[in-house]
């Protein structure tokens, strides 16, 4: 067993874990974060889609102790300071883009990456910068009209009626 | 109610700011203290004898606390089918008894014969690969024309591989032959609805908590039906008595069917919990989810449509073989047949339908309702052929289905597949989906799709579906061995708000949001002073769950008888605190008045005498208000629509990209137009996904070769066009009080035969000779088809 320090949504944490503890399952297991979700086992699902140092990362692809010193930011770091829904949340509510709401965390932490390096992505570049992100519930099409909705841009285009 | 709350109203989700804060409470997210691990040995052969489990490794490894074999559970009951279905020559169907874990044999990659249960999840792990099995491998029973004519069985003590040999309706059989031998022209088409994996997000989690001193048990566990999940594990499988059982089924992250059957894993954890006087928790891994959810679809048909000579309908035949893998999922029997063949006569005035359905036992995994759950099935059988029986006879198909279509002045209309149609007007839904497609402008897109040397098709696609199955004393004769009504409970507290405790589970569908709406609408109470209860047995009333577009239509009935008896009390309570009687009490936006005058007391009020009942006439009203219902509809729900698709097909290399998607809904009333717009639009990416990306594969020995998401192609957003979806024709349902139908699963039954018909339409727009292609249209499949 190592000892790990992270930064996790502001927090300094730390704890004691395996060699092959992975970086979801300290979040999860250690921190008690359970918003972050792990939805298969070959890094495809992206329900644990997290921010390290800034960056997206599917935390089932670390290792913890790879994350060590690193600043994580988790689906609960995302709120406003008020505890209230943050633009992109306020948007997947709006215009309902979850269902089950598994998936969820990880199209807010994508869509906030995206959001952050192409402020006002087209349809095309939402769609494609959510591959690495499966949806069974909602055919995409609501979640694509939330992070357009939440760049600030026209959604008409892909009203649903 | 204003149209911004009540019934109508796209009122926002309430559930979502939880799951958008991270802050959700699904199964895996549940600790409990001094909880215990479970991991399962599983078989990697497809078929074989369980020689010897030698267990005594495992047991010795860090941290184990307990190992379970098959032989623990020889003397306990076996997981049921739901649904008797006879042979046609009556013989009743054969049911192999399906056990906790297995014993004797293993029939599945992925059929657990051991579990080790430990302190934490990898020592159990660690464990589990030192259980030393000795299974000696059988040939492996795969394909299913093969498995009905050999003698290799998968369950030797039936001597056979078919579960039953199904006709319907029997008694149609010897018209429908003579109509289809004295047809004008008859289509014959094969072929294959592709076995899919349902493929919720969250995969499936079960937590067994035990209580020594009071010999009582909590069940945490991903279902779409807690109630009926604790029933078959009190009656059939473990015995435990239903009142020490408590079932819940927390946040549950997407079900499709998959989460409707009781599966090996509950049934282990609570008797490891029991054991160890410990909790005991498991979750599956992905590939456990790919090896073990019961998974979908997977018929072979051939189907023949016979026409007269001015193209009309005379008769719909088909001969299907069903899968349904090793062992009889809970809904397995009534899926192929029941919902299958009921629907075979689609939206249309066709005299003569015969269904025949051969269910066969394979060593895959079971196979059992998925999204839609036969209806995709009837559809896709009825559209293709259809489809192709046009282009046969050179007719617009569009033109064909209309002059078929059973016409809106003849409902109610008993089909000859057996069904009652209650209401609709299939005329109305395709006006609808021409005007929004542009049909009349696909010549000009089809030409701009050849400037850049692309084939552009259309196809078009007419489905109808049956939501809410009931009544209860129906499919009883039919060979069910559960009812189909549902429950809510109304209890108005006395501070005036209100809990709604309901039969039905949501796992995505929006309850907690919508049926306040119902309530609000009733009582003229805010929807914000309702709150909805599901998936805790031990809070909510006996109610069969969520599956089958059912929610709306049986438990939101059962919230309006609730809330009628609530009135009604109510009116008998105010009538007592106007010093009249309750036939002079009129109620209306939350007000009790005595008609004639201007005598009101507020609902609010009525709550709050009903609890503190100082002057009460006890011996003629209770105290209390809360009231519970259980509703049994009449007749099932028949939603119908009318969708296009246009797809572009790149000649060099079969690649189809779905360049538009267009449906055209009938669901009767609606109570939350944005929620069933996301209904909507699920079914549709499912539905395309099966069309062209979605296909479960075991080769020849049975090994599963899409057991991950790297080799099953799960719909991802850039495989997807946004769509247009419209539900603006509504013929209300005449068998509920709501007049709803449902929408859950619509889509994923409208879609697929629309992309095969437009790529098909494609290709023979370039002088192709193809009339069909087997979903999945991948890239190789159609690139196959064009040259030959």
């Amino acid at each position: 067993m190592s000892n790990v320090t992270m930064t996790v949504n502001g927090k300094t944490v730390s704890g004691s874990v395996e060699g092959r503890t992975l970086l979801v399952e300290f979040i999860r297991n250690d921190l008690h974060l359970t918003g972050t979700h792990v939805g298969c086992d070959t890094s495809q699902c992206g329900a644990c889609a997290i921010h390290v140092d800034g960056k997206l990362v599917k935390a089932c692809t670390m290792f913890a102790l790879e994350a060590n010193g690193a600043e994580v930011s988790t689906i609960e770091g995302q709120a406003n300071g008020d505890g209230s829904l943050n633009v992109i949340q306020q948007a997947f509510k709006d215009h309902h883009g979850l269902q089950c709401g598994f998936c969820t965390p990880g199209m807010v932490m994508a869509a906030s990456a995206l959001l952050k390096t192409n402020p006002k992505p087209s349809e095309l570049e939402i769609r494609e910068h959510l591959e690495g992100n499966i949806c069974r519930c909602t055919g995409y099409h609501n979640i694509v009209k939330a992070v357009l909705a939440a760049s600030g841009q026209d959604v008409s285009s892909i009203a649903a009626e | 109610m204003p149209k911004d709350s009540g019934i109508g109203a796209a009122t926002r989700r309430r559930e979502d700011a939880r799951f958008l804060l991270g802050s959700g409470r699904y199964s895996d997210d549940i600790s409990l203290l001094n909880q215990t691990y479970a991991v399962f040995a599983r078989s990697e052969v497809a078929n074989g004898i369980i020689e010897t489990v030698d267990t005594s490794e495992a047991e010795r490894m860090p941290g184990v606390v307990t190992v379970f074999t098959g032989e623990d559970f020889v003397d306990v009951g076996g997981n049921p089918a739901g649904w008797l279905i006879n042979s046609r020559n009556g013989e009743p169907m054969k049911e192999p008894k399906r056990p906790v874990l297995a014993h004797g044999k293993v029939r599945h990659v992925g059929d657990a014969y051991a579990a080790v249960i430990a302190e934490t999840e990898q020592q159990a792990r660690d464990a589990a690969e030192k259980i030393n099995a000795d299974i000696k491998e059988l040939p492996a029973v795969i394909d299913m024309a093969s498995a009905l004519s050999g003698s290799n069985f998968v369950h030797d003590e039936i001597g056979t591989n078919q579960c039953y040999d199904w006709g319907w309706i029997e008694d149609n059989r010897e018209a429908t032959d003579n109509a289809i031998k004295n047809a004008h022209h008859v289509t014959t088409l094969e072929l294959v609805n592709n076995r899919l994996v349902p493929n919720a997000m969250e995969p499936r989690c079960s937590i067994a908590d035990y209580n020594s001193a009071n010999d009582d048990y909590t069940l945490y566990t991903t279902s779409q039906n807690p109630h009926l999940t604790r029933l078959l594990i009190s009656a059939f499988v473990l015995g435990i008595p239903e009142n020490k059982l408590t079932v819940v089924s927390p946040d549950v992250g997407g079900g499709f069917g998959s989460k409707i059957y009781h599966y090996g894993e509950e049934a282990l954890v609570l008797a490891a919990a029991k054991r160890i006087k410990r909790p005991v928790r498991w979750t599956a891994t992905r590939s456990e989810s790919f090896m073990t959810d019961a998974h979908g679809r997977d018929h072979v048909t051939k189907i023949e449509l016979a026409l007269d000579k001015d193209n009309n309908f005379l008769a719909f035949r088909t001969e299907t073989m069903a899968n349904v893998g090793a062992y009889l999922s809970n809904f397995s029997t009534v899926t192929p047949t029941i919902l299958h063949g009921t629907l075979m006569a689609g939206n249309y005035a066709v005299p003569n339908v015969y269904v025949n359905v051969k269910t066969v036992f394979t060593n895959t995994a079971p196979v059992d309702a998925y999204r839609g759950a036969g209806r995709p099935e009837a559809t896709y059988s009825l559209e293709r052929v259809i489809d192709k029986a046009a282009t046969e006879l050179g007719l617009n198909p569009t033109n064909l289905r209309r002059q078929n279509f059973i016409k809106s002045d003849q409902f109610p209309y008993v089909t000859a597949a057996g069904l009652n149609y209650d209401v609709g007007d299939y005329d109305a839904v395709m006006d609808r989906l021409e005007h929004h497609a542009d049909l009349k402008g696909f010549a000009k897109r089809r030409k701009k799709s050849e400037a850049k040397g692309k084939l552009r098709g259309l196809g078009i696609n007419s489905y109808i579906e049956a939501c809410g199955i009931a009544p209860s004393n129906l499919i009883g004769t039919l060979g069910a061995r559960v009812g189909l009504y549902d429950a809510a409970t109304v209890r108005v507290n006395a501070t005036g708000n209100i809990s709604v405790m309901v039969g039905a589970h949501s796992h995505g569908q929006g309850h907690e949001t919508a049926f306040p709406q119902i309530v609000a609408d009733l009582l003229g109470v805010d929807p914000n002073n309702v709150e909805i209860v599901h998936g805790d047995t031990s809070k909510i009333p006996f109610g069969m769950g969520t599956y089958g577009s059912r929610s709306l239509a049986v438990c939101g009935s059962a919230i309006v008888r609730g809330v009628e008896k609530i009135i009604s009390k109510g009116k008998k309570i105010a009538a007592h605190m106007m010093e009249t009687t309750d036939d002079k009490v009129d109620f209306d936006e939350g007000v009790f008045s005595v008609r004639g005058t201007n005598k009101t007391v507020s609902f609010g009020d009525v709550a709050l005498k009903a609890y503190i009942p100082h002057d009460f006439p006890i011996e003629d009203i209770e105290p209390g208000l809360e009231e519970t219902a259980f509703y049994d509809p009449q007749n099932f729900t028949y939603p119908a629509g009318a969708y296009a698709c246009e797809v572009e097909v790149d000649p060099d290399t079969g690649q189809v990209t779905i360049e538009s998607f267009t449906a055209a809904d009938d669901f009767g009333n609606i109570i939350n137009p944005m929620i069933v717009e996301g209904q909507v639009h699920g079914g549709l990416a499912q539905g395309i996904g099966q069309a062209l990306l979605e296909g479960c594969v075991y080769d020849g020995d049975g090994q599963l070769i899409s057991a991950s998401y790297m080799d099953y192609t799960m719909p991802r957003a850039a495989d997807l066009p946004s769509f247009i979806v419209d539900h603006t024709v509504r013929t209300p349902s005449t068998d509920n009080p709501l007049g709803v139908k449902g929408c859950g699963e619509a889509g994923a039954i409208g879609s697929p035969p629309t992309v095969v018909n437009a790529v098909v339409d494609a290709l023979r727009s370039a002088d192709h000779d193809v009339t069909h292609i087997d979903m999945p249209l991948t890239p190789e499949r159609v690139w196959a088809a064009m040259n030959n």
